[in-house]
């Protein structure tokens, strides 16, 4: 049976997406502001049940962290719903499996925050917003594929795009991909900018990473929140950071220049990739003032999100080109139209 | 009777090296431009904590240095006192308050196995997160007019992070020693080490910030002196 546009499970998978969009927001916030230990236990919140919460306990980094475990219910509530709503109601088996995928992933997710609070493994934070951006992308495809575009577009005839093409934004979302996990492990090592100016290092064009140097770093530094001290491995991992933000951005704008050699300026994929390109720019800039203000929680967190919309912009851009070129392929060939 | 005359032996030595016992004593002082503290800017954007401060906002402790430069906060260790061993069970333990959203003091020492008492003195919730390295990690929420909380240590470890994430402003450093011969420099930057059986010894001068300078020592029956100077990284 063919799958029908329903704009309702339509926009309430966009609802889902968003409200995930969100969540990571809050989770931003939450390590922005060192805030992650302090509401001790899990699934209570001060010995509380969490919903029961006295409001007068929603105070300095317990505020983050409390609302951070309310949306996240929340999102696990909403992603009950569209799981068991595909299930009832599209003819998609497949879909049906993604819809479940989505409800595990929801599941561990929120397991895996409640451990690293109870069982104090702050480690855990780099898998949680690795699978946070994974949820992203998980929910966002299932929002796509219920949408009137994805549905319809079967019965409408497409531009093909090309292999290189397609496999050049693929890997560069990996990249991504892989730049989120670097700043995930760089923002749970709770020791602030181990680099605090730019466009230099330390002053260097790389910086002395002996330990005499680090020591000085260390002393010349103050800290007015808690902050772990910086190491070696900080100080180069910031380095790879500031190296795969060039590789990526010079990788965006060639897929947007390809784009505009193979489809055509006025393809949607070309001007979606235009669209990654000035995200891309906003991000530098977003990751430049992150390092100019110390660290500011609202800045650091915006580049935090503006991260996962980029990841999430390749994503998406990849599905879609995926799906026309099957269908233009299935349309040479005559065999039956995918759903 | 082996048993009893080993145990007679053992005390008697300790009691003469006690009745010989000495005090170390010593000025740390601060030599150059130190980094200028911070004001803790964040307590005014909590409702509880800005209403303990009506004027100025309190800054960052990293540095203590007086007007004549002795410099606070840092650890002196005796090492390699023979036969010394942690006391840390009878000793009277160290208190650590949470009062005005800040740790008060902000540096302490204590043996293994002594306890460190943390207290709430504010109207507000804090949690008190331990950060070690060598320990076991424990993260604690103290109510406002919350009972007492004690912990204690069983492995050395220089500078065990304790911070409130409520409020992540808020932290201080307890070093754990697993013998008692050890003091902290005052305001004054004084520190005075006590009961020392006459010997040559290794001393350490640590700062969480500057690092650690030693010396070699002789403590005759009436004592001696070490001072340490400290400059800028």
């Amino acid at each position: 049976m063919n799958p029908k546009y329903n704009p309702a499970l339509y926009w309430f998978a966009v609802l889902t997406a968003f409200t995930t969009f969100l969540l990571i927001g809050l989770g931003g916030l939450v390590t922005s502001h060192e805030a992650g230990m302090s509401v001790p236990d899990w699934p209570t919140s001060y010995g509380y049940n969490m919903f029961a919460l006295p409001i007068k306990f929603w105070t300095g980094g317990a505020f983050f962290e409390h609302t951070h475990r309310l949306l996240a219910s929340g999102v696990g509530a909403l992603t009950t719903v569209l799981a068991v709503w595909l299930w009832l109601q599209d003819p998609r088996k497949w879909l049906h499996w993604l819809g479940v995928a989505a409800f595990v992933l929801v599941v561990v997710q929120g397991i895996l925050g409640g451990l690293r609070v109870s069982w104090h493994l702050d480690y855990l934070g780099v898998p949680h917003g690795a699978i946070a951006q994974t949820f992203l992308i998980l929910l966002s495809g299932i929002a796509l594929v219920t949408s009137r575009w994805w549905i319809n577009s079967a019965r409408e005839k497409q531009i093909t795009v090309p292999r290189g093409l397609r496999s050049h934004v693929l890997w560069l979302t990996i990249l991504i991909f892989i730049q989120l996990l670097i700043a995930a492990t760089m923002r749970h090592q709770h020791a602030g900018l181990a680099i605090s100016d730019f466009p230099l290092a330390h002053g260097k064009i790389w910086p002395d990473t002996s330990a005499t140097a680090i020591a000085n770093y260390n002393a010349a530094r103050v800290e007015t929140i808690n902050l772990n001290p910086i190491t070696a491995f900080q100080v180069v991992l910031q380095m790879v950071h500031r190296l795969v933000a060039v590789l990526i951005f010079l990788g965006v704008v060639a897929a947007a220049f390809l784009a505009r050699k193979k489809l055509g300026g006025g393809d949607s994929l070309t001007k979606s990739a235009w669209l990654w390109t000035a995200l891309l720019v906003v991000q530098i800039i977003l990751g430049i003032a992150t390092i100019m203000t110390n660290k500011a929680a609202d800045i650091a967190t915006l580049h935090v999100m503006v991260g996962a919309l980029s990841l999430l912009v390749g994503a998406l851009w990849w599905f879609i080109a995926a799906r026309r070129t099957a269908l233009t392929a299935i349309a040479l060939t005559g065999q039956n139209k995918p759903d | 009777m082996k048993k009893i005359l080993s145990l007679l032996v053992t005390t008697a030595f300790a009691a003469i090296q006690f009745s010989r016992a000495a005090d170390l004593s010593g000025v740390i002082t601060f030599k150059g431009a130190a980094p200028e503290e911070k004001e803790l800017t964040p307590i005014k954007e909590d409702a509880t904590c800005s209403t303990y401060y009506s004027g100025a906002l309190p800054k960052t402790q990293h540095y203590i240095i007086s007007a004549k430069g002795e410099l606070a906060n840092v650890i002196v260790v005796v090492k390699g006192v023979p036969a010394a061993k942690s006391t840390g069970a009878t000793a009277t333990p160290a208190v650590m308050d949470q009062k005005g959203c800040l740790y008060v003091p902000q540096i302490l020492a204590v043996q293994t196995g002594q306890k460190v008492v943390v207290k709430n003195s504010d109207s507000c919730v804090h949690n008190v997160h331990t950060v070690p390295k060598e320990n076991e990690m424990k993260n604690v929420v103290q109510m406002p007019g919350g009972a007492d909380l004690e912990f204690t240590f069983e492995k050395p470890e220089p500078f065990l992070k304790f911070q409130c994430d409520v409020h992540p402003w808020m932290f201080g450093y307890v070093t754990v020693l697993d013998h008692p011969y050890f003091a902290i420099s005052g305001t004054d930057g004084k520190f005075t080490i006590k009961n020392l059986p006459p010997g040559k010894y290794t001393i350490e001068a640590t700062h969480r910030k500057l690092g650690t300078k030693t010396a070699e020592v002789e403590v005759k029956e009436g004592g001696a002196a070490q001072d340490f100077t400290f400059e800028p990284k």
